[in-house]
This record gives structure tokens, C-alpha cells and sequence, in this order.
């Protein structure tokens, strides 16, 4: 077991019950590091945050500092989008950060656009979000009347203005080009990369930088502490701490801020500091390490570290740090379903093998399950994802424009390759009713 | 288009499928591909819009260095040494999983669509499809076809979602009224709730759809693509002269699509070209002659038609005493003949092609010359002074709106009300009627005004004023006739104040109807030869070929309309034209039917002034023959025959050799293409061409020939000599000598003068080279050196009366659909003419304690009409704008052609 | 009617005014028009389509993209139930199937008092906290069939006045005060942020 004394970096005001103030947040050492960072060179700034090597929270883990350099040089304005929209099947950090720690995300914001020279910064928050989006208003509104955002910061000539938006519900529009688009008022469908890299060709096609707020409310304490402190926390590539909810069939779901890349799968699932183990006397059937996209881990995985290299080699991903638990109770064609009608629902529409290919899967599972299945679907099953994501490897390929189509393989991949035996169960059934009395369907048995 | 050629200069090395491709910097893999002979599949792509990379199917194999990646050839560039692999089994294998993809939801109603034979999923699935369906669920259900427009149906289930109907109307048509709504797999394309697709470019959407889910209900089981045979033409509902092709089944023409070319329409054609080939198939056509029994029209043989046509004309008192108007309706051909005819025969000079609602032809014909690719010249500046470009040039306007949404044109715009284009001019003035040679001086001038101008403020003209004396390179002018109820006076003073200041401007003429432009060329107008030459100038040209050349120089229609009115005109002939309807001044062109001894009508369908005449020759219409056509820029291009006409009715130049014959006199053609060669042996401004030369020429053939091509970098920086004949035309001739305006203009005639002696220099070798090969030398050369065509004359400026306090000025404009025959003879088309109201600024309205909807007495010193009210920002104070030809509203009772403006006076109705 | 109201128009112009191109404001506006009339009519679409120079197929476009958008009037109380995986696990079918037993409704209709409307919806990001649901996007986390009908019976009772009507989402806005502004940053606004210029004037100097 690798459970650290790491500091909570993000975290560390959640237990007042007025985290969300601005009162509580100045007590707490806030807006210091956006004092500190004044008397800084924007490059400085950015400087520390590279040196942290922070890397991004929002799914894809790219590191921050090398995102901003990515922004052509001297072609201004620049935007700063800060990516709000958390909506990935068992992610859950963000709407905390910003419900209960409003003022950290802010200075957080604040430190970026000085780092980067935005001139102007757009809060994106999931539409269904509704208190994250008062705090945030009511954070906003206070920090403008103290001068910590607005015209002339701080007395100085850095001057941005924050502008709380919000979403009105897809999923989609987590994805970053889609962020934008909806941002500019339209439908939230993403945009090819190449060419249309935010951080080139992003918000009115001018450079653009999207964040995470995880990622974002990182950047006081390292401002505050200096990049190398943040370094020194965690593994080689994967630094600092970071949130990750473990939700499903565990003894204490939760959300927890560990240090990154040390502490393993096994730690997080069982330590009693943590999730403490499998529910009543269940056995650990299946795990998604890093959100509904992410192929399934199984017990052989459970002493990984939680480290982006490591689980990537393993072949899946910690993406948005939500690790969901399934035991031996869990019906594995249930859950398959449940998420491939997930990326069928919030499918946006552009590209042909996803609008159509996610709900032909879908409505095949959605078959199975009602036993009407059929034994040649196991194999359409595999040949319509492969049409989505050829090979159906990991990381991977696709026949679309961005990810989520490709997302809703990694389940059928995931669960047929595992658990074949309960989707052919439930054909078999089926196909027993076909050519003779009904018989009442059985729930499959569990390995 | 990809064209087949890629200039090897700037080429990006490619490989695609083992063999070495040159791509051009910036092009697109599925482009360079289709150039290098190997097509990839798409349904999104469409060549003329922003790629979206949504249907997927273009996807291949590509290898940017490192390992083959799947990426839509639609949305990659060239780049140098990237490997391409269209046919790998991953390509095959993703290209096959996108179709099964398309087609499981698709309805496979293939044999009641109208697309069925000639569609693309249809042709794809042929080709590389699955053979049986995978897919055993329910498939997708939408209410079968619903009518998005009076003239588009669609069918959402046999919709793919490409992407490309909607964004024609947001990227092309600037009209985003149908859109995507809902999302994943609910997405479908719509309108809002009772908010139709009304676009005046809708039917494009029928054409790019890559499958049968946009209908067009003029066309609606109408035919099978099997049954279809097909030419390519040019379409004559205005002057743009748009390519088309002609679909036609037993013998009726059943539907036009746009062919793409690239000077001109890029593919695009609006709603009224596309739909009016209805007009044709009409009930209405004149199938047969009709010559008048007291009261009545009756049909007759042609013997007795032609005899008694000819009998008139014989009978005239002198050729003064007949007059010809029309010929915008007409092939060059027909023109040319009916010009031999009545100038060279006849012997009057009584001829014109406009109906005074149009630029003198001098003027026309006369300045230098713009294309539309040089007007539309990305990063260029250009004045629009004329009609509103979308009502009546629709594709120009959206060439206009391309270049300036995607090619950073300026547009500054001077018109007498609000137009299609305001919204994407950099300046928009609005000058009181009669005044915008006042304002475009101003415009032009080397020092901010003072006070107001036109009616406009100071500010306003100088923030204009900034924006043209800041542009770089010369400017272009879109130039006519804003509103017919004033005279061309203020346009030819405004082109002249132009001129002067900056002698490099170049002009497109906004013409008004089809083949004006070609009339114009053969010489039907006062003063005119064919060719572009004076009476004078050409006489020695047409000696050996035409009987005679009038002495003198005739009348104008207005001149012709009066003299009729008077009791001088023994025979009218109208070419086509309908004065009652078109002419501006309806009580004058009333008087005109009424006064002359025998009206001579030549005609495809009738009109009001047919109905007035003594003999009505049937004439053949568009796509009942072949010939040639000459569009705004003088881009001379081919029409075809695809249907037999209707009954007996034949080719306008055949009535002319008839008639001719008639009278004793032989015209001494044969066919069309003998006239052709026979302009291209006399006519100056058209030497060398023949049918060969523009059938060698698809895009077609500018003249004068010896004019370079325009092309993107042409015209800004050309030589002087290489603008060729456009320079002669730049000859400026100026009357007056006192004022300072004029004293510029003069100096800028001496030095486009000197460029055109170079330009002359080179006409000879130029002709035959521009005109392309061998075919293009003249089997016969003229017999005299190439007269000087015909050249600008600088207008005086014109003061428009003083405004009382009481006094509004009318602004009578166009609409693209209205009472004309054309449009009333396409069933689908008829009902879309909008009617009229009398459109007053709202603080004018008042300050008359008038409201909209309320019906008012408008008074001018001719007549007075009542008519609603309606509120517009965009009329200027002290102006009323009505649109002209339209239901129950006749804008000609109040208009006096003689004075500059047309008063009015605005009285609440009792 | 139902365009929006004067007050809400004042409120409209000054969301557009945040924004660099006035069509961003398009999701704020429909929010608006929701919170204004429950959901949004055809009237306030092309209304908002006015305000941000769109047309109203556009606005429709963009609408209809989002689930929280309602083209039809929905229940003063709009429940959305997650059924997502993490949800699915610890009984969120079951609690949406209670839900429909409970209130006589199938996802996505409304009670004949038009009071509940129930939605079957995807992740809402409180996964640790299933099953959960939303009344008009307040959150309820961990909740037994019991509770749930507690919840009913208190909002069908009035005593829930913490849920406003369906529409309203934050009932706090931002505003930002006109002394502190910064204001906006267009696409054509080339110049280096000033103190990025400064900085490096300074570093020039050093
Ligand atoms: C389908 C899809 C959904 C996504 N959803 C989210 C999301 O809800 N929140 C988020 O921060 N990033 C999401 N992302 C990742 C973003 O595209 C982007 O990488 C991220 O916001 C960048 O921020 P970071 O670099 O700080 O992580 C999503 C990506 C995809 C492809
Ligand atoms: S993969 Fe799916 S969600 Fe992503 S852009 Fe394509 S259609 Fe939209
Ligand atoms: S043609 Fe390239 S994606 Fe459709």
C-alpha cells in the first residue's frame, strides 16, 4: 500500500462549511499567489507551471505549461475557456471545486490568463449545474467588488474580465472544440484537429486555451508554493496530487485527493482512509479506472499505480479520475448497455459511424438483453465497433471526428472480451424461445 | 472543379497510391486525388463550399510520417511527401462501414424517388455496398415529404445529413433558414415553425443534395434521369448568364441545374432561372401567328402573318417612320439579323434594345470594362451604384457575398433605398433620388465635405469618402440604372466624377434582361453598328455585306414612344418587349400602342402590348434554338436547342430573313452559325469569332476579343497594353470643357488613350490568340483597318429640382419576381411575386400622421394610384419607394419620363 | 406573448454585452426565456433571434441541441433520475421505476396536474452519491424510495420553496459592475494584452 501524507493541494478548504466565501477563501491564504504572481513576469508565471508539470485534469492528461506554448506567438487576443462541463460517467471533482471552492477556481483562471495574456476568460459550467453556477456568480461578483478581477487588478495593469457561462446539457460539449462551438451559440459539435487546434484556431478561430478545472484550480498553490514543490509530489510523469472518485459497489464511495501516480488501484478501492473494499461480502468483478470511456480493469490491474504512463501501457486510462466498481452482482451486459446508450444518447450527430453506429450497437445489447438476441450478434456487435474504431485497439483509432464514438466500443470490448459467457447465455435463452415455449428469462450466472 | 493541370511552381510532392502526384500548396487530398485520376467517395464535400468532414465516407489511409492514420481526404491538406492509400483494406473496410451506416436507416425507396438513377448513395451502394442488410431493427420513420418552400419538398428519412443544403443557405445564400435541429441520431434538418425556406436560391439545395431527400416540386415524378436527354446552355433570365443544363424528356424540357464554371456562377443558379423553365412547357406560347380582326387576335398561316407584317413595313411613309423596339429576348444571332434588317433594309436607325430603363448604350458600351472575377477580386474595393444586385442579378450578388464574407471585399454601396447587399457593405449611403452624382463627387473627392450631401450627413459621406480613398488598387463599379424613376442622368454623372478621379476604375454594367448586352453589340440601339462602332465609324465595315446604313442617328425607345405618341411612327415593331409593362412611363408608352399606324409584335408569349397589335409573329424561345448570348460582361457564350418550339413558332432571325425577303431584299443567311461567322467577319468588337471558337470555349469568350481572361491576379497590376480592348473603351470623350470635374476626366481620356494605341497594337495578333487556335483567324479579313469602337461620353452634371417641404421623391425599383411573363407563365413562380406598398421612412410617416397598412394617395403631376403603407429604415427621409409590376399596383402612372426625379405628393386616402 | 419581458430584455442586452459576438449569448438567452415561461416558445426564440441578429432556425438549431431546453411545457418540478452506470449499480433504475410507479408518468411525460415531469437522465456528476436525482437541477444524493416520496409529497405541498419553478436556474447572476470592467475583447482586437507589452519592454530595458 502506498497511502502518502501528501498535502491536500485542491482540496484543503473543503471541510469549513463557508469554503465557498470569499472570507473564508482570504483567511485561507487565498488570492496570494495572484499577489505573488503580479510581481512576476507573465513568463514566470508560466515558467512555474511548467515546472510543476501539471497535467491537464480534464481526460486527455496533456500538461498545461506545454499547452499554453502551444499558443502562436504574438498573435493576439488570446481567450482562455475553462472547461466546465463535467459530464463523463462517474466523474465527479469538478462540480465540488467549483461549488465549494469557487474563489480557487477564479485565481486559478486569473493566474493562467496573466501567464498566458488572455484577454478575456469564459467560464463554462454544465447547465445542470445549478448551485455550482450561483456560487460561482456570487465568487465572481465579490472578487470584482475586491479587485481581484475586473479593470486594473490589484492596482496594476493587468486587467481581465471573467465571464460565468454555462451549458444547457450535452455531453458533448465537454469535448473542447464542442466547448467552443457552444460557445460561440452554436450547436456543440466538435471541430476537426487538425486544423482546428484550440490553441491555434479556437474561440472566433483565435488562439485558445482549454482547461480543466481541476486543472486550473491548481495553479495557486503552485504559484503560491513554486512548481518544483508541486514536483515533487507524485511519480515521474504524473505529479502533485489529484482527485479521483471511486463510486459503484464500495463500502465508502467518495472523492479523494491522492497523490498522483503512488498510490495504486488497490489502495484507493480498499484502504479504509479510502473506499474501503467491496461492499457487504462481494467480490470485485470489474473496475473502470478512469471514467464511462475507459476500457474496464479486472483484479489483475488492482495494484497499478495510479499513473497516467502505467495505466496507458496497461491499456486503459485514468482520463477524468473516476474509477467506478463493479462486483460479482453486476450484470455485465446491464452495464454494457447502460454505457454505449450513454454515447448513443449524447452522440452530437456530425459523424456518420457514430450517430448511427452508437445506436445500432445500443439497440443490438438493448436486443440481447430483451432476449431477442441472436447468436450472429456478438460478432455484428464487434464488426460495428470496428467500423467506429478500427482494430479496436487502445489507444483508439476512429473513423470520426473526435472521441466519443470510439468511446462506446471500449465497454462492448471491454465486456465481451471478459464476459462473453453472459451475453451468449442470454442468446441462448433467446434463441431457446424462439423454437420453443416461452421460458422465463434467468438472470445469468456470475463467474 | 479540379481542373486537370496543377502549375508545377509552388506543387506539393505527394504519393498517392504508389504514383507521384503534384498537388497545389493548400489543396485538398480529395481534390489533388480526383485530379490525379482517382476519385474518392464523398456525400459532405461539395467543391464549392467549407469542407465539414462529416459524412466521413472520403476517408483513406494517409501517412504523414508517422504510420497510415484514417483521415476524411475532404478536410486534409497537401503536404509534402504524405502517402496515401485509397484503396487499403482499412480504407476499403472504413469507406464500407460508413455506407452500411448511411443506409440503415435510409428508406431504399429508391424506385419512387426522384433521385433514383442519378444518386450518389444510390450509385455508391451499386458500387462497393453490402449486399444484405445487417441490420434487423426498425428503421428511422419521419413524416414522408413536407414542403419547406413553394418550391422545395423534403423527406427527412431519406435524408444523410451532409450538411450541404444548410450550409448553402448559411455559407452561399447568406439565408440560414433551414438548419440541423435536434441532436445524434434525432438530428434532422428543418425550418422554424411557419418560417419557410424563402430563399431566393433554394432550388441549389435540390441540386447538391446527394440524395433524393430535396425535391423540387416543379420536377416531382416528373421523369426518370434514364429518360432525360441533355444540353448545356446559358440561361436568359437576366444578365448574368448563368451555365445551365437542360434536362428534357419527350421532347419537354422538365428541369435546368447549374453547370459550374468558374467566371461566372460557380454552379449556382437562383430560384427564377432554375424554375422558369416551367415558362417554356407553358400553356400560354404562341404557337402559331395572330393577326388582328377588329377587336380580335386570330391565328393565321404564316403566309398571311408574314404578308401582311411585310405590307406594313413596305408601307411606311420613311424609315423614320419605323421604329424597333426589343431585343434582349433575342440570340446574338437574332439580333444581328433583325439589326441587318432594320438599319441595313428598312434603313431606320429608330432601334433600340433597352426600354429607358437602362444606360445609354454608349455608356454601356463604352467604359472600361470590369468581369466579375475582377470585380470580385479578393482584398478589392467596389462601389455599387444600381439596382439592388439580388433582386435583379441574383448570382451576381452571391459572387458579391462570397467575395466579401470570405475575400475580404469592401463594398461601399450608393442606392436610392436599402438593398440585398447593405448588410455586407463597409458603407451604405442612401443619396436622395436623383442626387448620386452630387454624392459619388463628394465620394470622390480630395477633401472631407463640409456640410451635407444628397441628403446625407457629412459624417456619413466622409467615413465613405476615407474608405475609397484608402482602398488599394483600382476600384470596381457595379453601375446602373438604381431606380427607373429617375433618370440615368445622375448615374452617368456619378460614372463620370468616377472616371476622373480614378482613371483606372473598371465597370460592370448591371444590365437589365437576358441578351441586352448582345443586342446592344448588334447594333440594336440608336447610333450603333454591330460590333461596337458608331454609324460613321463602321460604315466602310458594312459596305460589302449590308444594303445600305442609316444616314443619321435615330431615336431611343423614349424618342421611338414619343414619336408613336405623336402620330410619326407608321410601324412598331416590338423584339420582345412589352413597353405597357416595362417601359417606365406607362402613359407614354399607352399613347405610343395607340398612336402608331401598326404594331409589329415578335413573341413567345403574350404580354399586354401584344394584345395591342395588329400582327403577332410566334417566335422560337430559349432552348427552342441554337445560338449565342452575351452576358453583362460581354462574355459571349452558347445557348442550345433542346425542344422543338411550339407549334409553327420559329427563330426571331428566321422572321428577320423572311421579312426580308419579303421586301425584296436578301439577308443572305442560312442557319445560325452562318450569322455567327458573319459577326465574326464584320461585326469590329467581334472579329474572329465563330461557333468553333466558342464551342472551344466553355467558359466562354469575352469581347472584344484581344480582352485578356480575367484571372485572380490580372487585372490590379496588368500592363496598360495588356488590358487590351478595355482600354479603347476607356477613351474618354468629354462635351463639356469649363469645370474642373470634367478638366480630370479629360486628363484621364489622354491617358487611357495612350494605353489603348498600345492595346491597338496588339489587336491583331491578340484576336486570333485569345480567341484560341487556328479556328480563330477571320476567313475573311475586314476590308477597312479596325474602326475605334465605340467610347464612353462623359455625362454633365445633372440637378435634380428642389425638394419642398412637401415633396417626396419616388424610388421605383425591382423585385425578382413580379408580374413579367416569364415569371407568370412558371406555375411555380407565379405566386411568389410579393405585391407592392408605398414604403415611406418612418419618421416621414410621422410627420404625415400616416401608419403602416394605411392606404394613401400618391400624386404625381401625371396621375395618382392608392396604395397601403408601410414603415422602412431604409428609405431615405423624403423619398417613397414602390417596387414596379406588380399585382394591382401600377408605379408607371406616376412616372414622367421627362424630368430627373419623379415628384410625389403623399395624401391620406378618404 | 411570450416574447421576453422588458426587464428580461434589459437582462438580455446585458449578457449580449459580455460577450465579443453577440450570438454567444445565444445559451444564456434561451435560460432566460426558460426561466421567463418554463420553456421556451416560439415566440421568445425568434424574439432571442432578433436580440443576437440570428435567424430564428438558427436559434432553433442551437436550442433543440440541448436536452435541458424544452420545446413543450413541462412540470413546475422537472425530476431528472440518473440511470447512469455509476448510478445503475446501486439502484437507479429501480428508484426511476419507483419514481413512474409513484407519479403515474413514463420518462419524459408530465403529471395530468403538471406539476412532475420525470426524466430519465445521463451521468450529473455525483457519482459517489448514488442513486441521485435533480428537481430542476438541485441536487438530492443517496435517496431511498421513502425519501423520494417524501420529496414529492413536500414539493406537491409547497414546502420546498429552495426549488424555484422549472427554469430557473442560478438565482444568483453575475453582474459586473460597470467601474470594474474590463470589458470585452473582440476577435479584431490585435494589440498585445498591456501587460504582456510592459513585461517585455521591461525585460528589454533590463
Ligand atoms: C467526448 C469528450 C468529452 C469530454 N468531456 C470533458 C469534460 O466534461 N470536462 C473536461 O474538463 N474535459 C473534457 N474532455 C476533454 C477536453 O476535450 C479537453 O481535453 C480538456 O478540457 C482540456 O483541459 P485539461 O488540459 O486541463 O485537461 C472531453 C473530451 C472528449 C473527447
Ligand atoms: S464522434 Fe460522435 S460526438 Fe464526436 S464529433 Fe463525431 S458524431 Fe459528434
Ligand atoms: S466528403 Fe469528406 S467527410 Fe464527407
Amino acid at each position: 500500500m502506498a497511502i502518502t501524507d501528501a498535502p491536500k493541494i485542491i482540496t484543503s478548504r473543503l471541510g469549513y462549511d463557508d469554503s465557498h466565501t470569499i472570507n473564508r477563501y482570504v483567511a485561507t491564504g487565498g488570492y496570494q499567489a495572484l499577489r505573488k504572481a503580479l510581481t512576476m513576469s507573465p513568463a514566470a508565471v508560466a515558467e512555474q507551471v511548467k515546472a510543476a508539470s501539471l497535467l491537464g485534469r480534464g481526460g486527455a492528461g496533456f500538461p498545461a505549461g506545454v499547452k499554453w506554448g502551444l499558443a502562436p506567438a504574438d498573435v493576439w487576443p488570446r481567450y482562455l475557456v475553462v472547461n466546465g462541463d463535467e459530464s463523463e460517467p462517474g466523474t465527479y471533482k469538478d462540480r465540488i471545486l467549483m461549488e465549494r471552492d469557487p474563489h480557487q477556481l477564479i485565481e486559478g483562471v486569473l493566474l493562467a490568463c496573466y501567464a498566458i495574456g488572455a484577454g478575456q476568460a469564459f467560464l463554462y459550467v454544465r447547465g445542470e449545474m445549478a448551485l455550482a453556477q450561483e456560487r460561482i456568480a456570487e465568487a465572481l461578483n465579490d472578487a470584482y467588488q475586491a479587485g481581484y478581477v475586473g479593470k486594473g487588478i490589484l492596482g496594476t495593469d493587468y486587467s481581465i474580465d471573467v465571464v460565468l457561462t454555462w451549458g444547457a446539457g450535452a455531453y458533448i460539449v465537454g469535448e473542447e472544440t464542442a466547448l467552443i462551438e457552444s460557445l460561440e451559440g452554436n450547436r456543440g459539435m466538435p471541430r476537426l484537429k487538425p486544423p482546428f487546434f484550440p490553441a491555434a484556431k479556437g474561440l472566433y478561430m483565435q488562439p485558445t486555451i482549454v482547461n480543466n478545472v481541476e486543472t486550473l484550480s491548481n495553479l495557486p498553490w503552485i504559484v503560491a508554493n513554486g512548481g518544483e514543490a508541486f514536483a515533487a509530489l507524485g511519480a515521474e510523469g504524473s505529479k502533485g496530487t489529484r482527485m479521483f472518485a471511486v463510486s459503484g459497489h464500495v463500502r465508502n464511495p467518495g472523492v479523494f485527493e491522492v497523490e498522483y501516480g503512488v498510490t495504486t488501484f488497490r489502495d484507493l478501492i480498499y484502504a479504509p482512509v479510502y473506499a474501503g473494499g467491496i461492499r457487504g461480502d462481494h467480490q470485485l468483478k470489474a473496475f473502470i479506472p478512469g471514467g464511462g470511456s475507459a476500457p474496464w480493469f479486472f483484479e489483475e490491474h488492482l495494484d497499478l499505480p495510479l499513473e497516467k504512463v502505467t495505466v496507458d501501457k496497461a491499456g486503459s486510462m485514468l482520463g477524468s479520475g473516476a474509477i467506478v466498481v463493479m462486483d460479482d452482482t453486476t450484470d455485465a451486459v446491464k452495464a454494457c448497455l447502460r454505457l454505449v446508450r450513454f454515447y448513443a444518447r449524447e452522440s452530437c450527430g456530425k459523424c456518420t459511424p457514430c450517430r448511427e453506429g452508437t445506436t445500432w450497437l445500443e439497440r443490438i445489447l438493448q436486443r440481447i438483453l430483451d432476449g431477442h438476441g441472436r447468436p450472429s450478434d456478438l460478432e455484428l456487435l464487434l464488426d460495428v465497433s470496428d467500423n467506429i474504431s478500427p482494430g479496436l485497439t487502445w489507444p483508439p483509432k476512429q473513423t470520426t471526428i473526435c472521441p466519443l464514438g470510439p468511446s462506446a466500443t471500449a465497454p462492448i470490448a471491454s465486456a465481451l472480451g471478459r464476459f462473453r459467457d453472459e451475453f451468449e447465455a442470454r442468446i441462448t435463452v433467446a434463441e431457446q424461445a424462439r423454437t420453443s415455449v416461452p421460458v422465463e428469462l434467468k438472470a445469468p450466472s456470475h463467474a | 472543379m479540379p481542373e486537370p493541370e496543377a502549375p508545377a511552381a509552388d506543387g506539393v510532392v505527394v504519393e498517392i497510391n504508389g504514383r507521384e502526384v503534384v498537388a497545389r500548396k493548400g489543396e485538398l487530398l480529395i481534390d489533388a486525388a480526383e485530379r490525379a485520376g482517382t476519385y474518392i467517395p464523398r456525400f459532405c464535400y461539395h467543391e464549392r463550399m467549407r469542407p465539414v468532414g462529416m459524412c466521413r465516407m472520403c476517408l483513406v489511409e494517409v501517412d504523414t510520417g508517422r504510420g497510415p492514420a484514417l483521415q476524411p481526404s475532404c478536410m486534409i491538406e497537401c503536404s509534402p511527401g504524405m502517402k496515401v492509400d485509397t484503396e487499403s483494406e482499412v480504407t476499403k473496410k472504413a469507406q464500407d462501414g460508413v455506407l452500411e451506416f448511411l443506409l440503415i436507416n435510409h428508406p431504399l425507396d429508391c424506385p419512387v424517388c426522384d433521385k433514383g438513377g442519378e444518386c450518389p448513395l444510390q450509385d455508391q451502394t451499386m458500387a462497393y455496398g453490402p449486399g444484405e442488410s445487417r441490420f434487423v431493427e426498425e428503421k428511422r420513420h419521419k413524416e414522408k415529404p413536407i414542403p419547406i418552400s413553394d418550391l422545395v419538398l423534403l423527406d427527412r428519412e431519406r435524408c444523410i445529413l451532409c450538411d450541404r443544403c444548410t450550409r448553402f443557405a448559411k455559407e452561399v445564400a447568406g439565408d440560414p433558414l433551414i438548419h440541423f435541429i435536434h441532436r445524434g441520431n434525432d438530428t434532422e434538418v428543418n425550418t422554424f415553425p411557419d418560417e419557410p425556406f424563402a430563399s431566393y436560391f433554394s432550388g441549389n439545395t435540390v441540386q447538391i443534395c446527394p440524395v433524393g431527400a430535396l425535391t423540387a416540386s416543379t420536377y416531382r415524378f416528373k421523369a426518370r434521369p434514364w429518360d432525360l436527354e441533355t444540353t448545356e446552355s446559358t440561361c436568359q433570365q437576366c444578365s448574368v448568364g448563368c451555365r445551365i443544363s437542360i434536362d428534357s424528356s419527350r421532347d419537354q424540357v422538365q428541369r435546368y441545374a447549374g453547370v459550374d464554371i468558374d467566371p461566372v456562377n460557380w454552379g449556382w443558379l437562383c430560384d427564377k432561372g432554375r424554375f422558369s423553365h416551367e415558362s417554356v412547357t407553358a400553356e400560354a406560347r404562341l404557337g402559331e401567328p395572330l393577326v388582328r380582326q377588329g377587336d380580335e387576335l386570330v391565328p393565321t398561316r404564316w403566309a398571311d402573318a408574314l404578308g401582311r407584317a411585310a405590307d406594313a413595313l413596305r408601307g411606311a411613309s420613311s424609315p423614320e417612320a419605323i421604329g424597333v423596339i426589343g431585343g434582349a429576348r433575342l440570340t446574338n444571332e437574332d439580333a444581328y439579323a433583325w439589326a441587318k434588317l432594320a438599319k441595313g433594309v428598312l434603313g431606320t436607325d429608330n432601334v433600340d434594345a433597352q426600354l429607358g430603363d437602362g444606360l445609354p448604350a454608349e455608356v454601356v458600351l463604352g467604359l472600361p470594362r470590369a468581369t466579375i472575377d475582377q470585380v470580385c477580386e479578393p482584398g478589392g474595393t467596389v462601389v455599387l451604384l444600381g439596382p439592388d444586385v439580388k433582386e435583379e442579378l441574383p448570382v451576381l450578388f452571391l459572387r458579391l457575398r462570397h467575395a466579401v464574407v470570405s475575400d475580404g471585399v469592401t463594398l461601399v454601396e450608393v442606392s436610392p433605398r436599402t438593398t440585398g447587399l447593405t448588410g455586407l457593405a463597409a458603407a451604405s449611403l442612401q443619396p436622395r433620388p436623383g442626387e448620386a452624382g452630387e454624392l459619388v463627387r463628394a465620394l470622390v473627392a480630395g477633401s472631407d465635405a463640409e456640410r451635407d450631401v444628397a441628403g446625407l450627413p457629412a459624417e456619413a459621406v466622409n467615413a465613405a469618402r476615407r474608405l475609397l480613398a484608402g482602398s488599394r488598387g483600382p476600384l470596381t463599379v457595379v453601375l446602373g440604372r438604381p431606380s427607373v424613376a429617375e433618370s440615368a442622368t445622375a448615374v452617368v454623372d456619378a460614372a463620370t466624377a468616377l472616371l476622373a478621379a480614378r482613371p483606372d476604375t473598371t465597370f460592370l454594367p448591371a444590365l437589365r434582361r437576358a441578351n441586352v448586352h448582345g443586342a446592344l453589340d448588334m447594333g440594336l440601339a440608336p447610333g450603333l453598328l454591330p460590333g461596337r462602332v458608331g454609324l460613321d465609324e463602321g460604315r466602310d465595315c458594312f459596305a460589302g455585306s449590308w444594303p445600305s446604313v442609316p444616314a443619321s442617328r435615330g431615336l431611343d425607345t423614349e424618342g421611338i414612344l414619343r414619336a408613336a405618341a405623336d402620330g410619326h411612327i407608321d410601324v412598331l415593331v416590338l423584339l420582345g418587349a412589352d413597353p405597357l409593362a416595362d417601359f417606365p412611363d406607362h402613359d407614354l408608352a399607352e399613347r405610343a400602342l395607340a398612336g402608331a399606324r401598326a404594331v409589329i409584335a415578335v413573341e413567345t408569349l403574350p404580354n399586354a402590348s401584344t394584345r395591342r397589335a395588329d400582327v403577332v409573329l410566334a417566335a422560337a424561345g430559349f432552348a427552342e434554338k441554337a445560338g449565342t448570348t452575351t452576358n453583362l460582361e460581354g462574355r459571349v457564350s452558347s445557348l442550345s436547342q433542346r425542344v422543338t418550339p411550339p407549334g409553327t413558332a420559329r427563330a426571331d432571325w428566321m422572321l428577320a430573313a423572311e421579312l426580308a425577303a419579303r421586301l425584296g431584299a436578301d439577308l443572305g443567311v442560312l442557319d445560325a452559325e452562318e450569322i455567327l461567322a458573319e459577326i465574326g467577319r464584320v461585326a469590329p468588337s467581334h472579329l474572329g469569332l465563330d461557333l468553333a471558337v466558342v464551342a472551344g470555349s466553355p467558359d466562354g469568350v469575352l469581347v472584344p476579343l484581344g480582352q485578356p481572361e480575367a484571372g485572380p491576379s490580372s487585372s490590379g497590376d496588368a500592363p496598360e497594353g495588356q488590358r487590351g480592348a478595355a482600354a479603347d473603351a476607356a477613351a474618354v470623350r468629354s462635351d463639356a470643357a469649363d469645370d474642373t470635374t470634367t478638366e480630370e476626366a479629360e486628363a484621364a481620356a489622354a491617358a487611357a488613350a495612350e494605353g489603348a494605341a498600345t492595346a491597338e497594337a496588339q489587336a491583331g495578333a491578340a484576336d486570333g490568340a485569345a480567341a484560341g487556335g487556328d479556328d480563330a483567324v477571320p476567313d475573311e479579313p475586314l476590308s477597312a483597318p479596325r474602326p475605334e469602337l465605340v467610347a464612353f461620353v462623359a455625362g454633365a452634371p445633372g440637378s435634380a429640382p428642389p425638394l419642398d417641404a412637401y415633396a417626396f421623391r419616388l424610388v421605383a425599383t425591382r423585385k425578382l419576381y413580379d408580374q413579367g411573363t416569364t415569371v407568370q407563365a412558371s406555375a411555380h413562380l407565379a405566386g411568389l411575386a410579393p405585391g407592392t406598398a408605398a414604403r415611406v421612412h418612418p419618421a416621414d410617416a410621422d410627420r404625415l400622421g400616416v401608419s403602416a397598412g394605411e392606404r394613401v394617395v400618391l400624386r404625381s403631376a401625371r396621375m395618382s394610384i392608392t396604395v397601403p403603407v408601410e414603415l422602412d429604415p431604409g428609405v431615405p427621409r423624403g423619398a417613397v419607394a414602390l417596387v414596379t409590376n406588380q399585382r394591382d399596383v401600377r408605379v408607371g402612372d406616376l412616372i414622367a419620363v421627362d424630368g430627373p426625379v419623379t415628384e410625389l405628393r403623399i395624401e391620406t386616402a378618404s | 406573448m411570450a416574447r421576453l419581458s422588458p426587464d428580461n430584455v434589459t437582462l438580455a442586452l446585458e449578457i449580449i454585452g459580455r460577450y465579443p459576438r453577440p450570438k454567444s449569448a445565444l445559451i444564456p438567452l434561451l435560460h432566460l426565456a426558460q426561466e421567463q415561461d418554463g420553456h421556451l416558445t416560439d415566440d421568445a426564440m425568434a424574439h432571442i433571434a432578433e436580440l443576437v441578429g440570428v435567424t430564428p432556425a438558427e436559434v432553433l438549431g442551437t436550442a433543440s441541441f440541448y436536452e435541458m431546453f424544452k420545446m413543450e411545457p413541462v412540470g413546475r418540478y422537472v425530476v431528472n433520475i440518473c440511470t447512469n452506470i455509476a448510478c445503475q449499480l446501486l439502484g437507479g433504475e429501480e428508484l426511476l421505476e419507483h419514481a413512474e410507479h409513484r407519479l403515474g408518468v413514463r420518462p419524459g411525460q408530465t403529471t395530468p396536474d403538471g406539476l412532475f415531469t420525470v426524466e430519465d437522465v445521463e451521468c450529473i456528476a455525483a457519482c459517489t452519491e448514488a442513486p441521485c436525482l435533480q428537481v430542476n437541477y438541485r441536487y438530492f444524493h443517496r435517496i431511498t424510495h421513502d425519501e423520494f416520496d417524501q420529496l414529492v409529497d413536500d414539493l406537491a405541498a409547497g414546502r420546498r420553496d429552495d426549488i424555484p419553478p422549472h427554469g430557473t436556474l442560478a438565482r444568483v447572476r453575475q453582474h459586473i459592475p460597470p467601474e470594474r470592467r474590463a470589458g470585452c475583447v473582440l476577435p479584431e482586437d490585435t494589440a498585445t494584452p498591456v501587460w504582456i507589452a510592459s513585461a517585455s519592454t521591461e525585460e528589454a530595458e533590463a
